[in-house]
């Protein structure tokens, strides 16, 4: 059914990792990305599998679920990895016709998927241990300095928590919605392309119509409570930093240093 | 004693299966209605009793069970359950939201295009549907987005009763109407039963509406059919009732107070006319009127 779609959700366990502040959080995640791509030997490399194997564990997060957002990209890690075999230059161990394969194609594609799989792991490490809001709140505050150049930083993070937030809500409605039509014998699940996409006219109008009507109610609310931007508003959760964030950013900090030790000296 | 038209054997369902959400929603439920039957089904917030309608109509598969369909398993041949879906007739909560046509009657006809029966057929279904809910034959040409909330109410369940099902199930038909609303979809109901001799199941919180329309309730609590009687029988059980978590009629709670005062009131009394016939009977024994 719909509603068992996971979008790279917040789980809460309680880990040290869920306990980091998001602003720290979002930069290690940054900074991770860079390094991650600044691997040019397989000892750099191996500390950066370490790094995501680590993060999944310090996460308290199920391995199952990280595998499920790693299963969204199989295919990108295969095509890419297939690709680099084939496109090496160097001497060929193998070859038939225009295709061969190289030693430094292997190399390139055991980087490749190494890379791709431990950007995933990070980043889908971030979305499990950070709750929706804090996320959106820590983006707001590390944006802030683009509202020197006239960005709205705060209306697009509102922007940006209002719509994950109703994510699941449209997502069970749409449910309701089509259980509804199936009720009057809408078939969904069978006839051609075109078929099938008029079966959901009867689903996605009502699903536009009460999306129209829940954004009309929840402006009213908010005028009500009047809201009125990001101006002159405060907040009742602050984020603070602890010593927590200090420890995590310096052994993020060694690690980083450990790779480009292992990328200069091996 | 009429024959039996929906049975249900052991039905599970359980949500979330092996995950820490998990949660059975309804649990081992044998039921068996009667053709004809008009039955009320009660049980508070979460008890399974939407759950338990959708399995009927082959909307959710049982993890666990059976629904027998004259006497037909409806999940034996997964390609018939749209047909099932034609006979028993599922009104949704709030169903005024699934309306998506640009008339009113062309969304009547959805069901009964979908059951892929002539144009004339067709016709002759949307006059009597929305004759049966009560709509005006000038409100079918309207947009059912211009019509007010209890029109789109009476048009969306006329969407069902087009289908002409064998067994109706409304799910809180009556819910957020104002009283006129209410009483006018009520008595829709009745007379739509009377007429037509089909099955009707209505989910209701509202006791009041049950006592008014049901034979027989069902009441469900923490997914098991925890009572399935007469309504009077049923609802002379007020204390396992409260202690489910639900109310009793009003009139039935203040006649049963009284016959604590040891008034000889009947018990199970459900409609202000009865309890009326039993009080002016009582005082005019008594001398006292």
């Amino acid at each position: 059914m719909i509603r068992d779609i996971t979008l790279g959700q917040f789980y809460p366990s309680g880990s040290p990792l869920h306990r980091l502040d998001p602003r720290v959080k979002v930069l290690m995640l940054i900074a991770s990305i860079v390094v991650i791509f600044c691997t040019f030997n397989f000892y750099a490399l191996g500390i950066v599998a370490a790094l995501a194997v680590a993060s999944i564990i310090l996460s308290r997060v199920p391995v199952r679920l990280f595998l499920k957002s790693l299963k969204a990209i199989i295919f990108v890690v295969i095509f890419t990895s297939i690709l680099n075999v084939f496109y090496g230059q160097g001497d060929p161990l193998w070859q038939w016709g225009i295709l061969k394969i190289t030693w430094p194609g292997i190399q390139n594609a055991i980087f490749v998927t190494v890379r791709i799989i431990t950007l995933v792991i990070l980043s889908s490490t971030l979305t499990f241990t950070t709750s929706p809001t804090d996320l959106t709140d820590a983006l707001e505050r590390l944006m802030k300095p683009l509202s020197l150049l006239g960005i709205k930083v705060h209306e697009i993070a509102m922007m940006m928590t209002i719509a994950l937030r109703f994510v699941p809500t449209l997502l069970e409605e749409t449910d309701k919605i089509m259980s509804a039509q199936k009720a009057r014998g809408a078939d969904m699940e069978s006839g051609n392309l075109i078929s099938r996409i008029k079966a959901l006219i009867p689903v996605l109008i009502p699903l536009f119509v009460s999306a129209f009507r829940r954004a009309y109610d929840l402006a009213m609310a908010m005028e009500c409570r009047c809201y009125q931007g990001g101006s002159g508003r405060t907040r009742m959760r602050k984020l603070k930093m602890s010593y927590r964030d200090l420890i995590g950013t310096l052994i993020l900090l060694t690690v980083f240093a450990g790779i480009i030790l292992c990328n200069i000296f091996l | 004693m009429s024959e039996t038209i929906l049975r249900t054997e052991n039905l599970t369902y359980t949500y979330g299966a092996k995950t820490p959400f998990e949660k059975t929603a309804v649990n081992n439920v044998n039921i068996e209605i009667k053709k004809g039957d008009i039955i009320g089904v009660i049980g508070h917030t979460g008890s399974g009793k939407s759950t338990l309608m959708q399995m009927l109509n082959g909307l959710i598969t049982p993890t666990g069970g059976k629904v027998y369909l004259d006497g037909k398993d409806i999940y034996a041949n997964k390609k018939e359950l749209r047909s099932v879906r034609f006979k028993v007739g599922l009104v949704f909560q709030y169903p005024e939201n699934q309306l998506f046509e640009e008339t009113v009657k062309k969304d009547i006809a959805f069901g009964p295009k979908n059951m892929g029966l002539s144009e004339a057929e067709i016709e002759e279904r949307i006059l009597k549907a929305a004759q049966f809910a009560g709509l005006r034959e000038e409100l079918l040409e309207r947009s059912p987005f211009d019509l007010s909330g209890g029109e789109k109410r009476r048009a969306a369940i006329a969407g069902v009763y087009a289908m002409d099902p064998q067994i109706l199930i409304l799910d809180e038909p009556t819910a957020g109407l104002d009283p006129m609303g209410r009483e006018v979809l009520l008595s829709q109901i009745t007379s739509y039963h009377n007429a037509s001799e089909n099955t009707v199941l209505l989910v209701s919180h509202n006791m009041e509406d049950i006592v008014r329309i049901a034979d027989k309730v069902l009441v469900m609590n923490s997914g098991k059919a925890a009572m399935f009687d007469t309504t009077r029988a049923v609802f002379s059980r007020g204390d396992e009732l409260e202690a489910m978590g639900m109310r009793l009629p009003q009139i039935t709670k203040i006649t049963n107070t009284l016959r604590q005062k040891g008034f000889p009131l009947s018990e199970g009394i459900l409609t202000v006319g009865q309890a009326f016939d039993e009080i002016t009977g009582y005082l005019k024994k008594e001398g006292k009127l």
